[in-house]
């Protein structure tokens, strides 16, 4: 079973419509004993960095950086991608899961923001979570912060400055684009992380 | 590369897609979702669908349609009409909605954009805004473009970009429906006038009407209903056009 996390923040329903539509298991649940007990975390967000404060409040913190330990699949999306890094601009005070070094920041003034829209992935070979995505493959955005290209960095884009579109570590995965709302390369992506 | 989006709308009254020129003489169109999925399918970037006689007594036929068209949708989906409050915008973002477009109870109640965009994010909330040209500038009308406002239509899209919308949707009344071409005067001026995307819509008739629009207009994405509802252009055949002309598309999608 794929558990997602709802801490009450913005609207999940696309995301467990993805995985329904894949054939695949899926409780979207608040539950800490729900994750405990689940093969896979899906870890969505939408909206704002301190939306994040809802985890620690409700003890979900601790039950997801278990889950990581203990080798559990996790796919953040989104917000749910920046929490992996150390923090956010937008809500310095909130801690991130600090997986991966760096810290989300907005974009530079030269470049709209937020950045809305299909852009295409520079993939980089070897990732689990894009095998048998095409290079410049166009995925669906929508977001004012943007976590900086690091180490794990398996797919960048491109606005204003290159950023992270993808990340993975381990069996740690982390997407700042929308797979639900990308089309066929969304849903090829989410059947990947069902078969990791 | 950040692409220009393709935006296919549809106007639905009483379940069912329709279009009128200007916003009259309405044609039948088809099934919503059904006409969703063949316009993803073949090359839309986001999916419109906008009820436009939207009536308390008829919401629920919105949400009905409103679910069977997200059900087998994986582009981004936006829904409005007849939203006035955040219950009524909860509920469509429960029937399965990634957005919602709020126009006339955005004029009246500015301070809902905020509600909305609070709870759900501003990437949530598109602002529709349908202007007309009166004695040389641009006034805001509402109403499903019945009641004139007296407002200034950039000077409503900045306040609405203030207030936490994440795009403007903008209509040219006097295009619409016309496939005489956007109005990229208008589009260009609250293109510079906003932070946010902007959606040209109103008057899409052929390729180089969505390559002005996006090069004149500066518009981050076109909207347009008539000419895919009735196969006057192919979106996969246009985005194939704009491709060629330089203009940065998802193609082939």
């Amino acid at each position: 079973m794929i558990a997602i996390v709802d801490y009450r923040a913005g609207n999940l329903n696309s995301v467990k419509k993805a995985f329904d539509h894949l054939g695949a298991q899926v409780r979207v649940t608040d539950q800490p004993e729900a994750l405990a007990v689940a093969d896979k975390i899906v870890f969505p967000g939408v909206g704002h960095f301190s939306s994040l404060q809802a985890l620690d409040r409700t003890g979900r913190r601790k039950t997801l950086l278990e889950a990581v330990s203990a080798g559990k699949p996790l796919l953040g999306i989104c917000l749910g991608m920046q929490w992996l890094f150390e923090g956010s601009e937008e809500s310095g005070e909130i801690a991130g899961a600090g997986i991966f070094a760096g810290t989300c920041r907005q974009f530079p003034s030269c470049v709209k923001s937020p950045h809305v829209g299909w852009n295409s992935l520079a993939v980089q070979p070897g990732s689990r979570l894009l095998r048998g995505i095409a290079q410049d493959s166009y995925v669906y955005y929508t977001h004012s912060f943007y976590a900086p290209v690091v180490r794990e960095t398996t797919a960048s884009s491109e606005y204003g400055l290159p950023f992270t579109g993808a990340v993975e570590s381990g069996n740690i995965f982390g997407v700042q684009f929308h797979p639900e709302k990308s089309g066929e390369v969304g849903l090829a992506i989410l059947k990947n992380f069902c078969e990791i | 590369m950040l692409t220009k989006r393709i935006i296919a709308c549809l106007d639905m009254t009483g379940g069912r897609v329709v279009k009128g020129v200007q916003f009259k003489n309405l044609r039948d169109a088809g099934d919503p979702a059904e006409c969703a999925s063949a316009h993803a399918r073949n090359g839309a970037d986001e999916i419109v669908l906008l009820d436009i006689t939207a009536t308390s007594a008829n919401r629920g036929t919105l949400l009905d349609a409103v679910r069977g068209t997200a059900r087998a949708l994986f582009v981004p989906f936006t829904v409005g009409g007849g939203i006035r409050t955040l219950e009524d915008a909860a509920a469509v973002f429960d029937a399965g909605a990634d957005k919602i477009a709020i126009n006339s109870a955005a004029v009246c109640e500015p301070e809902l954009i905020g509600k909305i965009a609070g709870r759900f994010g501003s990437q949530a909330v598109v602002v529709a805004i349908d202007a007309k040209k009166v004695n040389g500038s641009f006034e805001v009308f509402i109403a499903g473009g019945r009641l004139s406002t007296g407002r200034d239509a950039i000077q409503w899209a900045r306040e609405a970009a203030a207030c936490g919308a994440g795009e403007i949707l903008l209509t040219s009344m006097d295009r619409d429906g016309t496939q005489s071409g956007f109005d990229c005067s208008l589009v260009r001026a609250a293109a510079e006038a906003v932070s946010i995307p902007v959606i040209a819509s109103g008057g899409a008739g052929s390729p180089r009407d969505f390559i002005e629009v996006f090069r004149e207009g500066c518009a981050d994405a076109a909207l347009a209903a008539s000419i895919f509802h009735f196969g006057v252009e192919n979106i996969a055949q246009l985005k194939r056009e704009l491709h060629h002309a330089g203009i940065p598309v998802r193609w082939p999608c």
